[in-house]
């Protein structure tokens, strides 16, 4: 029986020869549509896995059903492949069981925030132990192109004709406000910034969450255009660091202040305001994270990425373990033949 | 006044009053003290699914009912010979299931013209003759109870909820049964408020007292202890025993256990007892829904643990498509669906048997999975160690079946010991060489590998697989024949669970078969009918899928089989189905167990119609 709670499993660390990002690609063809977002992330992952120094063995990757949702086939790791929108709870349950093992999910726009949206905002509550990615394309993929919980109201698509009537989540919002204890945002095309956060989220201990801005580009190419190419990436999206402020624009010359709990644009080059009045980016502050989290939803900010939120708190799987110590210790180790003859009993001769 | 003693072998009796009137509390004290005292027993909390419903009304109810014996019990007895009603419509509810001329003990405080009125009585039954049929014994039981606990300075509430240990009290007179049992529990269950503790104690006392000294009792009642087969006994009900019974499995076969579950009525105390187990290194998870509560039993499959899930029949409608991903990536797991009347909520405290289907066919695909029903409470204990034993060597999602009646009923339980139950085979492959994720051993079961083994990743998941590699598989050729040989393995288990034995003669005219909770009833109703000289054998499923393979062989011998079922007729289907027999159902649906004179009756139809 596995007993042995460690963060990530890193106990264990191999003495063996170390592993590279090939050793993590399994013998199966990728079948995703070329030029798709998934390859990035699949490959930023692979690339990092080495750096963490556990056995391949203890890593398991649980997804459920999607385009996305392939991604434990590709892994030559421990995988298992759910079904739709439940990946978050096969993979708590194997955690709880397991905690020594190193617990990945994988889970699309779809998987995770409409049929699973329930377990989705539960795991964070618990703060299971685990790294949860999100592959956002605002789509439905592997059903060929439906309007997701993601997608911006009046999207035109396959079953929405007219436009679809939904406001969609801000992924990140939501998790803050389930409660979630790591919250980061990237992009599928910025490989080093995605590593950085895949690195963060696994060090971690707690449900880390991370959003990966993923293109479908068979159905809603360039949905995050403005976001990852050059000539527009600079004035549309801002990079989050503990401690650092936030600025942004091609020269770093645009900030953004609090004004009361309100978050405004600012020239720090106009003369008028300074890079004093910026907001110094706190990842300990949920309240904040909220309000840059939103900025992804206001009319001319820019998207934010990196780590919005980050502060450890008790995981569900050592409470859980503790209480087991604690009866263990109070009660004695269970004895099977007392608890089956306890209670008022009589004898027939 | 001289009392006699009359000698019974067996008696019948239901507590009826108010949901707030601790008719359970009672009628489970009762219990205690009649096992103890060595009667064979059998029992039936009837309550409604309201919490507290309102004071006085018909749906508010609640009702236990304990059939106590000098010989083998096997249900909790069709009538009651004594009553037992706190308020009017507790007489209402009870009163067409009494015996003719059989005992009531009515509270005559409670039959008042407000709870008259709330029961649709237009006069006072205790007094204007209707119940002449009866042995009305009008009893202050109110009034009684107050003056017994007025010197303890308890506020009039506390006072009044006295008054169910009063009327225990004067059934324990009645029956000759001793106090101290009950008065040791309640100076336990009250350690922290002995004033309460003393009160009902005095209350219980002077209920007795009452039995005692009143004109009204004539004959007292005697029911020697049973001769049961010899061995240590406790009283259990079936959710206690099937969690005892889960964590039994665990422990022969080291495997740690694991819970996925979400509070539902009759299932929840599955939850609660395995909750308590920690320092066996259980873990139970209450999850969100039950999608979610198996689908964590299905990770931690994945993980190693014997996993299992507990639920009733909406529960289990919602977990289908999971238990279909486990049947597909074939992990061992146990899914017990204690059930409720349905559909939809249906009725959620009563019990019935109408999820045969739902467990043997429920799913999308050809999805087969093994089915095991307990057919008594203790029973309950064997047949979740057998799904256990099932579900892990033949690597599977096994459902074992239950039912309110059998979840909340209680029976004496002669405990086996930890050394009597056998060793169950959980074992993890770690030999690489030769390895593929769907390879079989004899039984067509893969291996089961845990994460954390090195060298042996791989990946499993809903889509087909190829035999063998269990790589994801589309061809057509592939599907149909993993479709095939799922269904062999499943059926191959008809090899290794035991034959259908039949009670009574092998062959003849008339064959009762059951399945379930309906054990007791069929029990009781075959041997009246061998009393008065019917002839009628009968078989007892605990194994619905597969069925024992000697099953056809068996209806072929019999001209008439009946099917008595708490359905319309679940298992009639599958048995016409697989054998083409014309079997006879006798169905009933009103989320009530069969009365042994029921199934009587019907027998007695059979054999006799031209
Ligand atoms: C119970 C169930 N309902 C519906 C489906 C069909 N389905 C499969 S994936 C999917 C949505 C996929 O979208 P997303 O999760 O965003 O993943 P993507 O393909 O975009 O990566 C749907 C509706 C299913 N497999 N199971
Ligand atoms: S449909 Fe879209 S999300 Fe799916 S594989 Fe193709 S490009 Fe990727
Ligand atoms: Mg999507």
């Amino acid at each position: 029986m596995e007993t042995e709670s460690t963060t990530n499993g890193t106990t264990e660390a191999a003495a063996k020869p170390k592993l590279t990002a090939k050793d993590y690609a399994s013998d199966q063809d990728v079948r995703w549509c070329p030029g798709c977002g998934d390859y990035s992330i699949l490959a930023q992952v692979q690339r990092v896995m080495p750096s963490f120094n556990i056995p391949k063995e203890k890593t398991v990757f649980v997804a459920g059903i999607g385009c996305s949702s392939r991604f434990p086939y590709y892994m030559n790791t421990y995988g298992f492949h759910s079904i739709h929108g439940r990946a978050t709870v096969v993979a708590s349950g194997l955690k709880m069981a397991r905690p020594d093992l190193d617990v990945w999910i994988a889970s699309g726009d779809g998987d995770l925030l409409s049929i699973g949206g329930n377990h989705f905002i539960h795991l964070l509550r618990r703060n299971i132990n685990t790294v949860v990615m999100l592959f956002n394309n605002r789509i439905y993929g592997l059903t060929k192109g439906q309007y997701s919980p993601t997608s911006e109201h009046g999207k035109i698509t396959k079953s929405s004709p007219h436009g679809s009537l939904e406001e969609p989540f801000n992924p990140l919002t939501l998790a803050l406000g389930a409660g979630a204890s790591f919250v980061a945002r990237t992009m599928d095309r910025d490989p080093k910034h995605m590593q950085d956060m895949i690195a963060k989220a696994h060090a971690f201990k707690g449900t880390s969450f991370v959003e990966t801005f993923q293109n479908c580009n068979i159905y809603n190419d360039g949905a995050f255009l403005m976001y990852t190419e050059k000539d527009t990436k600079p004035e549309h999206t801002v990079f989050v660091e503990h401690g650092k402020p936030l600025v942004f624009g091609v020269n770093k010359e645009m900030g953004i202040k609090l004004n009361g709990f309100r978050p405004e644009i600012i020239n720090i080059n106009d003369g008028k305001h300074s890079i004093n009045d910026v907001i110094i980016h706190d990842e300990t502050s949920r309240e904040l994270a909220m309000i840059i989290a939103k900025f992804t939803d206001m009319q001319d900010f820019p998207v934010p990425f990196g780590v919005l939120y980050k502060v450890e708190r008790p995981v569900f799987e050592d409470q859980m373990e503790d209480q087991i110590t604690e009866a263990k210790e109070k009660l004695g180790v269970g004895d099977l033949e007392k608890l089956l003859f306890a209670g008022n009993t009589w004898e027939i001769k | 006044m001289e009392k006699t003693v009359e000698v019974l072998k067996s008696a019948t009796i239901r507590f009826a009053g108010d949901s707030g009137d601790g008719m359970q509390i009672v009628g489970s004290r009762f219990t205690e003290t009649s096992a103890l005292f060595g009667n064979d027993l059998s029992t039936f909390p009837d309550y409604p699914a309201e919490i507290r419903a309102p004071a006085g009304t018909l749906f508010g109810v609640s009702g236990f009912q304990i059939q106590f014996s000098s010989q083998d019990v096997y249900s909790p007895g069709d009538e009651p010979d004594v009553l037992v009603a706190m308020n009017p419509a507790a007489l209402k509810v009870n009163l067409k299931d009494l015996k003719q001329h059989g005992t009531i003990i009515a509270n005559e405080d409670a039959f008042i013209e407000k709870n008259l009125n709330l029961a649709g009585y237009k006069s006072n039954p205790l007094e204007d003759g209707s119940l002449a049929g009866y042995k009305l014994i009008r009893v202050p039981v109110t009034r009684a109870t107050n003056n017994a606990v007025q010197d303890l300075g308890l506020t009039a509430k506390d006072a009044n909820r006295c008054k169910n240990f009063y009327a225990l009290g004067i059934t324990y007179w009645l029956y000759d049964r001793p106090l101290e049992i009950t008065m040791h529990w309640l100076e336990s269950k009250f350690s922290k408020n002995p004033v309460i503790a003393e009160a009902n104690i005095k209350a219980l006392k002077a209920g007795f007292y009452f039995g005692e000294t009143a004109e009204i009792f004539t004959t007292r009642y005697k029911v020697a202890p049973a001769k049961l087969p010899k061995g240590i006994y406790r009283n259990i009900t079936g959710n206690h025993a099937a969690a005892l019974g889960i964590l039994a499995a665990s422990l022969k076969s080291g495997l740690p256990l694991f819970l996925g579950s979400y509070p539902i009525t009759p299932a929840s105390d599955i939850l609660h007892d395995l909750s308590s187990f920690k320092n066996f290194g259980v873990k139970t998870f209450q999850a969100e829904d039950e999608i979610a509560a198996v689908c964590a039993a299905i990770g931690a499959a994945f993980g190693g643990s014997l996993a299992f899930t507990s639920t009733s029949g909406p529960g289990m409608a919602l977990k289908q498509e999971a238990i279909g991903l486990a049947v597909m990536v074939e992990l061992p797991l146990v899914i017990a669906n204690i059930q409720r009347g349905g559909p939809s909520t249906g009725l959620p405290t009563k019990t019935e048997q109408a999820d045969l289907f739902q467990a043997i066919l429920g799913r999308n695909g050809e999805c087969p999975l093994p089915v095991v029903a307990a057919s008594s409470p203790a029973d309950c204990f064997m047949m979740m160690f057998e799904a256990a034993r099932i579900a892990c060597k033949f690597m599977t999602p096994v459902v074992f079946l239950s039912d309110g009646y059998l979840a909340n009923g209680a029976e004496p339980w002669r405990i086996p010991h930890e050394s009597e139950l056998p060793i169950i085979e959980g074992e993890f492959r770690t030999e690489k060489e030769g390895y593929f994720p769907y390879m079989r051993d004899e039984f067509l079961a893969r291996p089961w590998v845990k994460p954390g083994t090195p060298g042996m990743e791989h990946r499993i998941g809903g889509l087909e697989k190829q035999h063998i590699t269990g790589n994801v598989s589309y061809d057509t050729a592939n599907h149909e024949f993993m479709v095939n040989l799922r269904a062999e393995k499943v059926k191959n288990i008809e090899n290794y669970i035991p034959l259908a034995e039949v009670d009574g003669d092998q062959e003849g005219e008339l064959l009762i078969i059951g399945w379930g909770s309906t054990y007791g009833a069929i029990t009781a109703a075959r041997e009246r009918l061998l009393a008065k000289g019917y002839n009628v054998s009968r078989v007892h499923l605990k194994y619905l899928n597969p069925m024992p393979k000697n099953l056809g062989d068996i209806l072929n011998r019999f001209k008439k089989v009946m099917v008595p079922e708490l359905n319309l007729g679940q298992l009639s289907m599958l048995l016409k189905a697989y054998y083409l027999k014309d079997v006879i159902g006798y169905n009933k649906v009103q989320g009530l167990p069969f009365k042994a004179s029921e199934i009587e009756k019907k027998a007695i139809e059979l054999l006799t119609e031209k």
